[in-house]
């Protein structure tokens, strides 16, 4: 049944289209939008040197955010219900919504703590800059809880439009603008092709909801089949872009070297979230009886992207300008491909719930060690602009910093002493021999190895001796570096304590969470 | 006999002791532990870390119940990550407790030559903690019985060695050719592991358990043919990889050439190690069906291995071939572990039994080696043969008789020699190919057979040779100018005469060349402790 239905006859009216709302389960997405307004209101009466107190308010926001997350734990409450509760649900914050909830605002926080710094040494719009991480934050949060399609293109769209004005912030360089046209160019593109392939699936179906969708498919008329299965292939494609996935990559390396790195940091991981959670909100939840179109679809796209990303990456040289940064965006579009794996399995699977919880695992894991290695990268150059050969020796010269780099390049690389990415990898694996998709695991196998390659040797980098010439120019004053520093630090920490209790976020690749 | 709790305390120790080391060893020294110089002190440090796991398995294989060395012992059993199925299982029993104590004491040993010769290289704080997370992996991968801990342990190792590799090795002053070769050595390894990894999966997903104890048990009971065969074909690989079986190998020469003396002894000693027992401990038990299909291939490739390993070897002891001497050791490793893996694919008691003695006693010989070479190169400056023996020979014994005598007595005990350690591990191995388990072609393992008796000839006569030009020869110092004419390069130095032996030298090859004598002169304690074990791995076979 869907809205237009229940509004019809004169007393359902009532119950229909007002619907009660659950204000503690919308807290998470509600409390981020609440204060990034607030801030950008503050922006408006606060005085230049007081405008500081803007980032902790923004932090300050983002943890509340975490914290009311606490009480949604093992309830799965649901809001926006049609029939008073009885239909299906436009919201619902089941261990999956809270588990990648908690990844996005978790990373909009580590983000916020490096931005800190950032926004003082470039000198950025504050309020603008505070108010548009948080609006996206918001989007970012409500995307995972949505279980309609038209929640799900809303939240998709808030949590990108932000994103392109966060890039375009640097307002002085040429190259963020360049970033940002092409990142809203694809992503415009990439939403109008989703919005389609929705059309499509509502003509299908009839319906917006993902359990109408899901129960409508496999009875759906069978001359329309072409359509649906159009529509699904297409409103994949709207989520892939925001993934990464190859073909939707182009702007990625652009992008990240454009974007201040702390914005740059945020959508190598927040992006990814909304990416695959939306990913597997429609495939496993909306077009469960398609998994035969999704399924070598989603395959094909994670075996692609996997080896575009880690060819790329490996052929960085590390003399061009911003190397580091444009080696960790391609990593990042290789990481994007290990994320899909699983989902590809869920098509195979018995049990897609399980598939979908590895994908959970690793992108929390990914999301811990990756924030932690360009937090690493923003506190030996602040500002950016940084160059593979410029740590050369940061071994001798900040042994604590390249240590703790070069943990998570381990980690991202998958290698002992970073037993959490070795666990997230071993997690993946075991998804896709799990579903049979023994190409997919070999591939991804060859893959790692591409990757080790060039991880440990950035690894090496840091430890050879140092150059003989001019040491980096000191980084901004040393009072503005703690928050950056406290990213650095809780990362290190979290994913240490991860590498010793994997079991924290493998739980999430335990159980069935979808 | 010591209780099964302490017992279990003192395995447990001998993994975390290392890792605690290692993170240990970053840290500055405490007053009163300063010595010298900071360097000293962590150096020391090594010394004093790797001394106590030494003791510590030595108390180990006291405790050990001898008389039940089939079953597992010591045994440690707590869930760790549930979601995976991963349980902090280890044991030890025959098979694993001499490998334990052989990797304590190579390292120790390692421990105590660099104390005595710091590395050269970046800082020996480095170089220590490499050296005890090193440990941690190599024993962690004989103790664990879980197999995705198995693969953890085993992937802990390779970051250690590539830093050991490219930082303290030798070669060029730029360190391009000892970076691509550690690089190749992690690539290879990492490429074969992963696809170990992929082999696991489908191994314990199939049989339902992850512990490698049930899996020995069920004896590949409720596996499909087809899984046992994925599961073998990829395991194998991986680990075939490690070995290094031929035509896997190529890592091995460029590795150990570059890497310094303490990496080659540990490479050879004990890192080549974990690729056979892994055969031995996961495949022979767990995938008998797919063993029984693979095995002649295995077998095939062993004995050319073994023929290929001593055609090289030959080559390069060759006059004006330039040949190194690390290299021909380390292509003679090639020969030998093809001799273990030859002994694992009869997958008959005694060729098992001759692969585990030839294990051990590889670790043995060609750890002692490596560090003689080391030696040699110290004094001379090269381990070029050509450099090394100019015209006549090197002139070993003349010139530093101790030294001369060792290098023979390694060589002799390389090729075989009864009475050593390095007899009965490969005639225990021919002996199995001569009657392979049933359902092998016999016909097919004779060839084998003769492929590997051809290949001891061959060993024989590099080794020998190698005698001829390094330990004898014309002691005084040659004419440049002539040896110029010849085509060879002087001999470097142009002293008369070469450090003999050091007293802390001989410390340290003391304990090896003394376990080669004993194993060779008593090989019953080492096969009596794996004989029971291997029995049970291999239910229903009679030789």
């Amino acid at each position: 049944m869907t809205a237009t239905d229940a509004a019809s006859p004169g007393t359902a009216l009532a119950a229909g289209a007002v619907q009660s709302i659950d204000w503690a389960a919308l807290a998470p997405p509600l409390l981020a939008a609440l204060f990034g307004v607030g801030v950008l209101v503050a922006d408006l009466f606060l005085e230049g040197t007081r405008k500081r107190l803007l980032g902790w308010t923004a932090a300050a926001g983002l943890a509340l955010a975490l914290l009311s997350l606490l009480p949604l734990v093992g309830e799965g409450r649901a809001t926006f219900c049609l029939d008073g509760g009885a239909g299906p649900c436009g919201y619902t914050a089941d261990a999956f919504a809270l588990s990648v909830q908690l990844l996005v605002l978790g990373a909009a926080l580590v983000v916020a703590c490096m931005s800190m710094t950032a926004v003082e040494d470039e000198d950025l719009p504050r309020g603008e800059f505070w108010f548009l991480l948080l609006a996206a934050s918001a989007g970012a949060a409500l995307l995972p809880a949505s279980r309609d399609l038209a929640t799900l293109v809303v939240a998709l769209e808030v949590a990108s439009l932000p994103s392109f004005a966060l890039v375009a912030l640097r307002r002085s360089d040429g190259r963020s603008s360049e970033g940002a046209l092409k990142f809203f160019v694809s992503s415009v593109t990439a939403t109008a092709v989703l919005l389609l392939g929705v059309s499509f699936v509502y003509a299908t179906t009839g319906s917006l909801h993902l359990a109408d969708i899901a129960r409508e498919l496999p009875t759906a008329d069978p001359r329309l089949s072409t359509l649906a299965a159009a529509g699904t292939a297409l409103t994949l494609v709207g989520f892939a872009f925001k993934t990464a996935a190859v073909p939707f990559h182009f702007w990625v390396p652009e992008t990240y070297v454009g974007a201040p790195l702390p914005v740059a940091a945020y959508l190598s991981v927040v992006g990814k979230a909304v990416g695959f959670s939306g990913l597997a909100l429609v495939t496993v939840l909306g077009f469960r009886s398609y998994g035969h179109v999704w399924g070598p679809l989603l395959a094909a796209l994670a075996a692609l992207t996997m080896t575009v990303g880690n060819v790329a990456a490996l052929r960085q040289r590390a003399g061009t300008a911003d190397s580091a940064v444009r080696l960790l965006a391609w990593s990042s579009v290789g990481q994007a491909g290990y994320l899909l794996v699983p989902l590809a399995a869920a098509a195979y699977a018995d049990e897609p719930g399980e598939a979908v919880g590895a994908t959970v695992a690793y992108a929390l894991m990914y999301g811990v060690v990756n924030l932690g290695a360009f937090a690493c990268v923003a506190l030996v150059r602040r500002g950016g602009g940084l160059r593979l050969s410029d740590l050369r020796g940061l071994g001798t010269r900040a042994p604590l910093t390249a240590l703790l780099l070069a943990f998570f390049l381990l980690c991202l690389a998958g290698l002992p002493p970073g037993l959490v990415g070795l666990f997230a990898k071993v997690t993946v694996f075991r998804a896709a021999v799990d579903a049979g998709l023994g190409w997919l695991a070999a591939v991804m196998a060859v893959n790692v190895v591409i990757a080790l390659a060039y991880y440990l040797r950035w690894t090496a980098v840091l430890f050879a001796r140092a150059p003989e010439g001019p040491p980096l120019p000191a980084p901004g004053p040393a009072r503005t570096a703690a928050p950056l520093t406290l990213a650095v630090a809780g990362t290190a920490l979290l994913g240490l304590a991860l590498s010793g209790a994997p079991q924290l976020i493998l739980r999430f690749a335990g159980a069935a969470l979808l | 006999m010591i209780d099964e709790t302490v017992l279990q305390i003192l395995l447990l120790a001998v993994v975390a002791v290392p890792l605690l080391g290692a993170a240990a060893a970053l840290l500055p020294a405490p007053p009163g532990l300063r010595g010298r110089s900071p360097e000293q002190a962590v150096l020391r440090h090594g010394v004093l870390v790797t001394g106590v796991v030494l003791v510590l398995t030595v108390a180990l294989a006291a405790g050990f119940d001898h008389t039940r060395s089939g079953t597992m012992q010591a045994q440690t059993d707590a869930s760790w990550v549930p979601a995976l199925d991963v349980r902090l299982h280890l044991g030890v029993d025959g098979v694993s407790l001499p490998l334990l104590v052989l990797t304590a004491l190579l390292t120790f040993l390692c421990a105590l030559h660099a104390y005595f010769r710091p590395p050269a290289g970046p800082t020996p704080t480095a170089f220590v903690a490499l050296l005890l997370l090193l440990e941690t992996g190599t024993l962690a991968t004989f103790a664990v019985l879980d197999l995705v801990l198995f693969f953890l342990a085993f992937e802990t190792v390779l970051v250690p060695m590539y830093f050991l590799i490219a930082r303290w090795g030798g070669g060029d002053a730029q360190g391009r050719e000892r970076t691509a070769a550690a690089g190749k050595f992690v690539l290879y390894t990492v490429l074969g592991s992963l696809v170990m990894l992929l082999g696991l999966l489908v191994l314990g997903l199939g049989a339902g358990t992850f512990d490698m104890v049930r899996l020995a048990e069920a004896h590949g009971a409720g596996l499909g043919h087809t899984a046992q065969l994925l599961a073998v074909l990829a395991v194998g690989l991986g680990l075939a990889v490690k070995t290094p079986m031929w035509p896997l190998h190529s890592w091995l020469p460029d590795a150990h050439t570059a890497a310094p003396t303490v990496g080659s002894v540990l490479l050879a000693g004990v890192l080549l190690k974990m690729g056979t027992y892994g055969f031995v401990r996961i495949l022979l038990p767990a995938a008998p069906e797919g063993m029984q299909t693979f095995a002649p291939y295995l077998a095939a490739f062993a004995a050319v291995g073994i023929v290929y390993g001593s055609l090289v070897c030959l080559a390069l002891v060759r006059r004006g071939a330039a040949g190194d001497l690390k290299r021909l050791v380390a292509y003679s490793s090639v020969g030998h572990m093809g001799f273990v893996l030859l002994g694992i694919a009869t997958l008959s008691k005694t060729g098992v039994n001759g692969a585990l003695f030839a294990n051990v006693a590889h670790g043995l010989i060609t750890g002692l080696l490596f560090f003689l070479v080391g030696a040699v190169k110290d004094r001379t400056g090269s381990t070029d043969l050509d450099a090394l023996a100019g015209r006549t020979g090197a002139a070993l014994y003349a010139r530093a008789p101790r030294l001369g005598g060792l290098l023979a007595f390694g060589a002799v005990a390389s090729l075989g020699l009864p009475g050593l350690a390095g007899f009965w591990g490969e005639m225990l191995a021919l002996l199995g190919a001569y009657h392979p388990a049933d359902g092998l072609s016999r016909p097919a393992y004779l060839v084998f057979l003769a492929l590997g008796g051809l290949g001891t000839l061959l060993t024989a006569a590099y080794l020998l040779l190698v005698v001829g030009r390094v330990c004898m020869g014309d002691p005084k110092p040659q004419a440049p100018a002539k040896s110029e004419q010849d085509g060879w390069r002087p001999a470097q130095p142009p002293l008369h005469t070469l450090t003999d032996v050091r007293a802390h030298e001989f410390a340290a090859w003391t304990p090896l060349a003394v376990l080669t004598v004993l194993a060779g002169l008593w090989p019953a304690a080492l096969l009596g402790l794996t004989d029971p074990a291997v029995q049970n791995f291999l239910p229903g076979v009679t030789r």
